[in-house]
Order: structure tokens, then C-alpha cells, then sequence
């Protein structure tokens, strides 16, 4: 019997070969989609992802303590660099969703996704059982949440504020607030939807009319939706074959490298390309629950739910989109997509859930 | 807390959490499943659908117009064939910025006020994606200048494809017809895409409109995969289009052409006729137009030309002019007679006209004694008095429907109105009216009630002199021609007038052949326009008041071969205007030097050939001079 090292041993295989291959099958795609070719995408996508697999790897290292000292620090630090944001943004004029620090752009509202579900749970984490059903539980939270999240719709970014919102009511969620708060409020929602809706750009209102009704407007504002749509339904059981979507390739399909990526590889790799993925993201935020689940910390519960809702966030509304289900947002589909921001963000997360898990392994539940 | 709720503990938040934690997880599966379940739908279900989406996405189908099938002569000569044309579209759906896009095009092009005129109307009756002809039959230099500017002007699709041509233009206008690109009312009836792909053309009026089914051939296809913003990635395959069947016809092309040069200046009709097999060997309506015009989208200046034209350039006289026929007819009316018991050798002396009651109608000289021969020879009205007050005019009129008067021919092609045959049943039936004896007199000498067609007036000539109910065609129909119910005798008096009237001491023996051992049977004919009461012999003053002159001829006259009909509107008469064309087109079957040298010489005295008279008159008329009212008469 050959002894593994410890030091291997504690090195999580199969999470980095389900990220490697959810992000392996993104680069042939990427590869596909720019003709053939590792330029200009499926090659940076390469170096991104190792340099960002690393990171998380060290983060994972990391004591969970860390997370939870410094969680109310880093929310606040990245709330002022969203109104940083929004200020060169006043300045600068148009939609402005990044700081350029010269090296790289920052977009601290991708930031600010990881850093709400964090802070929440720290807050709930520290709030006495007994408060969990009074006001006291409520208000910061809804602070917390509605700061970063009305920045970010200053921006105006739809699809984070979003995200933002999601990730911090998953947390209050399982944190245990009254159910029928989250019922309520969902149905006043409902009911003040209108009103939410004539406070969205025209842009913003108009591709959620489109979405209502995307043979509206096949030839404008519909036509993601609708190339989106022929792109996977063309693609079939087994897909046109590798290297061979039309749709991407003669540029009917807009974004096919970012935002529609699962309409590129769902043209060429059909329905079980499709599955395959599901099945490959299901694995992954199956993970996220068992981490949350066995997570040996209050704080690492909360954080753990609310950072795989976050994940799960982004998949849902990306794929939904491609598919026709929700309006055409900004958000890209984990992993897959070219870029580095969210793949930041997401691999933040998953750095995060493993320091949880590996907290768990190493003491006794500690459930204060 | 208005509610009365368990005490909360750490382990009940545990608790809590676990559930709530496993109600997230299991909506995120549910989403899942859904998001799973939509796309099986979209790439199962519908993939029908979407692939074919995709298809035509990726696919840019291009039809190639067919070529068109040549319109042949009798041997094999084109009188309608194909030539290669450089062309420029608009596709109105593509054009955005119409304006500059049209001055653009009008300065690379220097086209003028009228193109452009056409163009704007063309566009405003243009659907969507139907081409607008801008320019054919564009220089390589030219062409090329479009060709770079390409990127600049969306909307403009230049092509290399084929025209339609017509070697003899105007000679062959009313016999051919012409094509013309389909407009929105055809596209709506064929439901074709064929029809709205520029450079497609269909007949539209005359042959190329009857035979349009067999002249349009199948299209040709290019398939070519194009990127979302147009640009052609490579081509996939090309099928080549199939040429449209040739059409054969019994026209003699060089005879059409010649016999259409001609007429000169005059307005009027020629049809020649084959005496053994009832071919049309020449059909022409003079002036006519151009269909070269017509088949590149004809200018509306030009259109106002033709129709403003006294001279009625776009009426097919053939078959659409009637005219009282005069005494061509005469002729007919000997056979009826003859048929009828009349002695052909009895005589009946001319004293200048013919009393019948208190009236008294007159003959154009005093003959004296003369037989039927003679009659026909001299055209001796007062001869044909006596035979039609004798015989009465339903003896006759049986006759004249049997040589085709009055009938209407199934021909390719044509549209005829074919004229009145009167008898006493007709004129009680239209005017509720007893058929007097002076109807008789006048409808024997071709005036009156009888109106016929030049065609027909061919047919009945090619029936005498053939003795066959011969059928006019135009393209290799069988016919039975059977022999026509006459006697001989009566067959060869009017034959043998006929020769007279040219050969012997007749109407028309200025125009006798200038040929060795040919000799051909004519009657001239003179109709008038106005009624007799008017006083005035229709032989001057203003044109549209002149008489018609017509003349019906055959050659040769021991053994028919040719039989033609000439009408000249306003020509004064028979022997003047009609006779001489005749004698240059029979001349011309049999001596074609001979006859071109005659024509060259008329051509030179009325300043050129059709083409280049047309186009003089045509710019003549552009800047503002009337065409003349009164032309210059040949001879």
C-alpha cells in the first residue's frame, strides 16, 4: 500500500478535476469560438484559471477565523470603492462598473457579492437566538444588503444588484428569520413590481418587455434571445460537431464568447453537451450544500449557503437567459464564460467554502 | 411577538437551519430540472425548427434568373435572343439612405432627368424586396465604378446576367411583343421568388407572352454561406439555371425586317402568307416600337412619345386596325357570283355609275362594256352594282366568310378584333333594320357596313390563290387546308382579273414585278374614311381625312406561292401607296438585291432606317417639336 502524503492528501482531487473540467470544457469552447484558435480567448481563460485555482487553493488554507474578523472590514472597504465607483463614474459619465488601479480593472461590485454573504453571516453568527425573530435581526440586515445594492443599481447593473440581493436574503433565510416575513415580502414584491419597473433605465425596460415578448422584435432588441435560442435548438441531441456551429462562428450569435457561451458550446456539443454541464454544476453547488451542512461554524453555515446560492445564482439567470426564460442580463455563466471578474469572484467563493470544510475536518461542532 | 412560538435555542437554529438549508438546495434543484427540461424541449422538440432557423441564417439562397428561350424564324434565325448585361438594382428594403444613394448613382452614372424619374416611381410601386432596374446594359467601366463604391451604397446590387434582345427592334414589336420585369400584382398572383429577383423578366404582351410558359426556362441557384453582417464566407454549390425552349416560328425574318423597312414612314399593315402551307412569313404594323425599350423598363418620356404618335405606334394594326376593305373585295365578290350562276362572260356596260331608284352611285370612270375580268381589272364599281342588286349581298357574304372575313384566327399570340361581314340577319339583328339594296351596293365595293383586318384580307388572298381553306399560323400547327367549295371557272376569273389588274391595262400596273418570268395577281383598293356625303374624295387635305389605300396581291400567278395584304392608313389609295410596297416585298422573296437596292434609295430620301428615324423623332419630340402631323408621302 503506498502511503500519500498528508500534505497531498489534504489536497481536495476531485473538487479541482470538476473545476477543471467545467472550466477545461469552457476553453474548447472558447477555442471553438474564436475560430480554432487559443487567441484571443481560450489561452488567457487558461492562465486565469490556474492563477485563479491557485488562489482559491491558498484561501482555502486559510483559518476560517480570518474570514470572520475581517468580514465587516472588507464590506465596509468595498462599499467605499462602489461609491468611489459611482463617483469617477459621475464624473466619467455613462455606465461605470470599474476602478482601473493601472494593473488591472477592478470591479468592486463583483467583490461586493462575496462580501455581503460574509458579513451577514458574521452578523447572524454573533446575533443571540432569542433575537432571531425581532427587529433587531432585521434592520442592519436590510442596511447591509440595501447599500451596496442601490449603489449598484446606480450603475446601473441590474444582474449584480440582483445577485447582491439574493446572496443576503439566502443568508437571512437560513439564518432562521420568520418565514413569513420572506412570504410577505415577496408578495408586496409582486405587488410593487410596476413601480420598480418604471424606476429601470429604457434600456433596462426594454429588454424586459423584449423578454415578455421576444418575436417582438426579432431583428433588434429580440435578437439575442432569438439567435440564442436557434443556436442550442439547432444543436440538437449531439450537436453540430466541434468546431462546426454556424450560429457562433458567422457571428449571428452575439456574446458567444462571454454571456451566450452556453448557446456556442450547446450548437456544437447538443443536448448531452448541455447535460453534461448541468450535471457538472449540479456536483459543484452539491458540494456547497454538504459543506454547508457539515460546516462546523454558524458563520461557516451561513456563509457556506448564501456563497452556493451566489454561484447558483449566476448559473440559474445565465442559463434562464440563454434560454429564453428571463431577460437578457450581464451575467455570465461561471467557469465557462471569458473573463476574469466573475471567475474571481467564483473562485473567491469556492476558496472560501473550502476553508469551511477543512475547518470541519479538523475540530468539533462549535454551533454558538 | 403577537405569536405564541417555541422558545428558541441554539439547537432549534441547527435545526432550522438543516431544513432551510435542504429547502434552498432543493429549489436550486428544481431549477435545475426545469432549466434541464428546457432545454431538452428547445433542442428535441423544436429542433426542427431551429435548424431550419439556422439554415436560413447561414444560407444565402440566390436564384439565377433562367435564360430565356430564343424566338426563332423559319430558319432558325434569332428575331428574339439573349445577350450578355451588365446590371445595377435597388433593392428598396436594403436602401437607407435613398437620397444619397440616388445621387450617387446619378452622377457615377450620368443618368438623366427621366431615368431617374422611372427609378422614383419604380420604387414608390416597389414591394420590399423586389430589385428596381437602375441601369442595364452598362460599359465594364461603369460597372467597375459601382463595384468600388459598393460599401458605400447599401441597397445597390450590381449583377452580370442576360437581356433580353431583339436583332431587328421595331420590325419585330407588335409580331414578338415584349418582357419586362414582373410588377407587384404578377408577384402576387405567381407567388414566385423568381419574380422579384432582379434581372427576371417576363413576356408581356404579344409572343413573348403566350409562349411565356415555354420560353421561361428553370432557375438556376447559388447557394452561399453569409456571415450575420452579409459578407459571403464561401459558396456551397451552384446549380445552373436551364434555358427556356426555343419557339420556331413561320416568319421569315429577313423578310419581316425588310417589309417593315419598307412601310417608311407610312402607318398601316403587311402580312404575307405562304400559299401551300398558310404560314405567316411577314406580319408587321408599322410604326411600331421598340421592344428593346420596353424590355429594359421603358422611360416615361418615351412612353408619352409612343402614345402621343397620330400615327398609333403601339396598336398592332394586323390584327387590331379594321378597315373598310374598298375594292379588294372585289375579287371575292366574283367568285360568289360565279358561284351563283353568273356567266362571267356576260357583260354590263359602265356609263360611269349605277341608278338604283332615285339614286345614282358612281363609278370612278366610264368603262363602258365590260365582263367580270375586265371589272376586276378596272376596278369598275358600276359592274359590281349590277352583280350585287342582281345577286343581293347574302349571295355574297357566305362567300367572303369562307375566304376568313370576318373571322376571328386562332393565332399564337394575337389579339384580333376581326371586323363585320354584314347580311340581312346581322343588320336586323344590330339595328333592328331590313337590308336595303343599296346596303348590297355599297358593302360589294368594301364600303359601308364591311370592316375587315389586314390579316384577314392576306387569308382571303391566300385562299384564292391557293383554291385551299388555308389557317393562317405562326408556328408549325397541322391544319387540314381543305379545298374551298369553289368552282374552277370561278377560282380563275378572279385570278385572272387579278392578273390583269397588275399585268394587263389594270389599277396597279405601275407596280408590276421588275422580275424575269414572275408575274403577280393584285387588287387595289381605296376606302374612304369619310362618308361620300361629305363631297370630298378623300385624295387631299389632312391626313387623318385621307383615304386608306390597300392592296391584295399574289405571286406567282401561274402557280401561287405568296399571298400578301398591304394596308396604308391614309394612303390615298391602292395603286399609289399599297401596291408599290407590295411589288418591293414580292420583289424582295425572289431578288434580294434588286429589292434592297429600292429600299436603300427610299431609306435615303426619308432619312435612314427605322432605328435611326425613331431616333431622331424621339429627340426631336423630347425637345419640345411635335412629331410631324403630316409626313412626307414616299415616291
Amino acid at each position: 500500500m503506498i502511503v500519500v502524503p498528508p500534505a497531498i492528501q489534504r489536497i481536495p482531487w476531485k473538487l479541482i478535476a470538476l473545476l477543471s473540467a467545467i472550466t477545461g470544457f469552457g476553453i474548447l469552447v472558447l477555442y471553438s469560438a474564436a475560430g480554432g484558435s487559443f487567441t484571443p480567448w481560450a489561452m488567457q481563460q487558461t492562465i486565469r484559471f490556474l492563477v485563479f485555482l491557485t488562489v482559491a487553493m491558498v484561501i482555502g488554507r486559510l483559518p476560517i477565523r480570518i474570514f470572520e474578523d475581517f468580514s465587516y472590514i472588507a464590506y465596509i472597504g468595498v462599499l467605499v470603492l462602489l461609491i468611489a465607483v459611482e463617483l469617477l463614474g459621475f464624473v466619467g459619465g455613462g455606465s461605470q462598473r470599474w476602478l482601473n488601479l493601472g494593473f488591472m480593472n477592478l470591479q468592486p461590485s463583483e467583490l461586493m457579492k462575496v462580501t455581503i454573504v460574509v458579513a451577514l453571516a458574521r452578523f447572524y453568527a454573533q446575533l443571540p437566538p432569542g433575537n432571531t425573530r425581532s427587529w433587531t435581526a432585521l434592520w442592519p440586515a436590510l442596511i447591509m444588503i440595501g447599500l451596496p445594492a442601490a449603489l449598484v443599481m446606480l450603475q446601473p447593473d441590474l444582474g449584480t444588484a440582483l445577485s447582491i440581493c439574493i446572496g443576503g436574503v439566502v443568508v437571512m433565510f437560513v439564518a432562521g428569520l420568520p418565514f413569513w416575513w420572506f412570504g410577505s415580502t415577496a408578495i408586496a414584491g409582486a405587488a410593487a413590481l410596476p413601480v420598480l419597473f418604471s424606476f429601470l433605465h429604457d434600456y433596462q425596460q426594454k429588454r424586459v418587455l423584449i423578454f415578455l415578448d421576444p418575436e417582438s422584435d426579432p431583428l433588434g432588441a429580440g435578437y439575442h434571445i432569438s439567435q440564442s435560442k436557434i443556436a442550442i435548438g439547432s444543436g440538437g441531441v449531439g450537436g453540430k460537431g466541434f468546431l462546426n456551429g454556424s450560429q457562433s462562428h458567422l457571428d449571428y450569435l452575439p456574446e458567444g464568447h462571454t454571456d451566450f457561451i452556453f448557446a456556442t458550446m450547446a450548437e456544437e456539443w447538443g443536448l448531452i453537451g448541455g447535460l453534461g454541464l448541468l450535471f457538472a454544476f449540479f456536483l459543484l453547488l452539491r458540494w456547497g450544500t454538504r459543506v454547508a451542512l457539515k460546516a462546523r461554524t454558524r458563520f461557516g453555515q451561513l456563509t457556506a449557503a448564501g456563497l452556493t446560492m451566489t454561484i447558483f445564482f449566476y448559473i440559474a439567470i445565465n442559463l434562464m437567459m440563454v434560454m429564453g426564460l428571463a431577460p437578457v442580463v450581464g451575467i455570465p455563466l461561471p467557469l465557462f464564460s471569458y473573463g476574469g471578474s466573475s471567475m474571481l469572484t467564483i473562485m473567491t467563493c469556492v476558496g472560501i467554502m473550502l476553508a469551511i470544510e477543512n475547518d470541519s475536518k479538523t475540530g468539533t461542532r462549535r454551533l454558538h | 411577538m403577537p405569536r405564541k412560538n417555541p422558545p428558541i435555542t441554539e439547537a432549534w437554529r441547527g435545526i432550522t437551519f438543516t431544513r432551510r438549508a435542504l429547502v434552498v438546495g432543493g429549489a436550486q434543484a428544481a431549477v435545475g430540472l426545469a432549466l434541464a427540461a428546457r432545454m431538452t424541449y428547445i433542442s428535441v422538440i423544436d429542433n426542427d425548427r431551429y435548424v431550419l432557423e439556422s439554415e436560413s441564417n447561414r444560407v444565402n439562397l440566390t436564384l439565377i434568373p433562367p435564360r430565356r428561350g430564343w424566338i426563332v424564324d423559319r430558319h432558325g434565325k434569332a428575331l428574339a435572343n439573349n445577350r450578355v448585361s451588365l446590371r445595377i438594382d435597388i433593392i428598396p428594403d436594403r436602401l437607407h439612405n435613398r437620397d444619397f444613394v440616388l445621387g450617387q448613382l446619378r452622377t457615377l452614372l450620368r443618368l438623366d432627368g427621366d431615368t431617374m424619374e422611372r427609378i422614383n416611381r419604380d420604387l414608390k410601386a416597389a414591394s420590399g424586396f423586389q430589385p428596381v432596374a437602375v441601369a442595364e446594359d452598362m460599359s465594364e467601366a461603369e460597372y467597375a465604378s459601382i463595384l468600388v463604391r459598393l460599401p458605400e451604397l447599401p441597397g445597390i446590387a450590381p449583377q452580370r446576367g442576360f437581356a433580353r434582345n431583339y436583332p431587328t427592334g421595331a420590325a419585330v414589336g407588335h409580331l414578338i411583343g415584349y418582357v419586362g420585369a414582373p410588377n407587384a400584382e404578377e408577384y402576387q398572383k405567381a407567388k414566385d421568388p423568381l419574380y422579384i429577383t432582379p434581372g427576371y423578366k417576363i413576356g408581356k404582351d404579344g409572343l413573348e407572352k403566350y409562349f411565356q410558359p415555354m420560353l421561361k426556362g428553370k432557375p438556376g441557384a447559388r447557394r452561399v454561406e453569409v456571415t450575420a453582417r452579409g459578407k459571403i464566407v464561401r459558396d456551397l454549390e451552384t446549380q445552373p439555371d436551364v434555358q427556356g425552349k426555343t419557339v420556331h416560328l413561320t416568319i421569315d425574318a429577313d423578310l419581316q425586317e425588310y417589309a417593315a423597312r419598307r412601310m417608311g414612314r407610312e402607318s398601316g399593315a403587311v402580312v404575307v402568307i405562304d400559299c401551300l402551307t398558310g404560314d405567316i412569313l411577314s406580319f408587321i404594323s408599322m410604326p411600331s416600337f421598340d421592344p428593346n425599350s420596353f424590355s429594359d423598363g421603358i422611360s416615361n418620356s418615351e412612353y408619352s412619345w409612343l402614345r402621343a404618335d397620330d400615327h398609333q405606334p403601339l396598336i398592332n394594326k394586323a390584327t387590331r386596325g379594321l378597315y373598310p376593305p374598298g375594292s379588294t373585295l372585289k375579287p371575292m365578290a366574283a367568285i360568289a357570283a360565279v358561284q351563283h350562276g353568273v356567266d362571267p362572260g356576260e357583260r354590263h356596260t359602265c356609263i360611269g355609275g349605277y341608278r338604283l331608284g332615285s339614286r345614282f352611285f358612281r363609278c370612278l370612270g366610264t368603262h363602258g362594256s365590260v365582263d367580270m375580268a375586265t371589272a376586276i381589272e378596272k376596278s369598275c364599281n358600276s359592274y359590281f352594282y349590277w352583280l350585287a342588286h342582281r345577286l343581293g349581298y347574302d349571295a355574297m357574304a357566305p362567300t367572303a366568310k369562307l375566304l376568313g372575313l370576318g373571322e376571328e384566327f386562332q393565332l399564337a399570340g394575337s389579339n384580333q378584333r376581326y371586323g363585320t361581314i354584314p347580311d340581312s340577319a346581322w343588320k336586323m339583328r344590330r339595328y333592328d333594320q331590313k337590308w336595303s339594296a343599296s346596303d348590297s351596293l355599297n358593302a360589294v365595293i368594301g364600303q359601308g357596313y364591311v370592316s375587315v383586318n389586314p390579316l384577314q384580307l392576306a387569308v382571303m388572298t391566300a385562299r384564292i390563290a391557293s383554291g385551299r381553306r388555308l389557317y393562317p399560323r405562326l408556328i408549325n400547327r397541322e391544319f387540314r387546308n381543305e379545298p374551298l367549295p369553289f368552282s374552277a371557272e370561278a377560282l380563275a376569273v378572279a385570278r385572272s382579273g387579278m392578273d390583269r389588274v397588275v399585268n394587263g391595262a389594270g389599277t396597279a400596273v405601275r407596280s408590276r414585278l421588275p422580275l424575269d418570268g414572275i408575274t403577280m395577281g393584285g387588287k387595289t383598293g381605296t376606302a374612304q374614311v369619310r362618308g361620300l356625303a361629305s363631297g370630298s374624295r378623300g385624295q387631299s387635305g389632312a391626313w387623318k381625312y385621307r383615304d386608306h389605300g390597300l392592296f391584295v396581291c399574289f405571286a406567282p400567278v401561274e402557280n401561287p406561292r405568296y399571298a400578301a395584304s398591304v394596308v396604308i392608313e391614309h394612303g390615298m389609295g391602292g395603286s399609289r401607296a399599297a401596291a408599290p410596297i407590295a411589288k418591293d416585298i414580292f420583289t424582295f422573296l425572289y431578288d434580294r438585291e434588286k429589292a434592297m437596292e429600292a429600299l436603300e434609295t427610299f431609306e435615303a430620301g426619308w432619312g435612314g432606317n427605322i432605328k435611326e428615324r425613331m431616333d431622331r423623332d424621339y429627340a426631336a419630340w423630347k425637345s419640345g417639336a411635335s412629331s410631324d402631323p403630316n409626313p412626307e408621302l414616299p415616291q
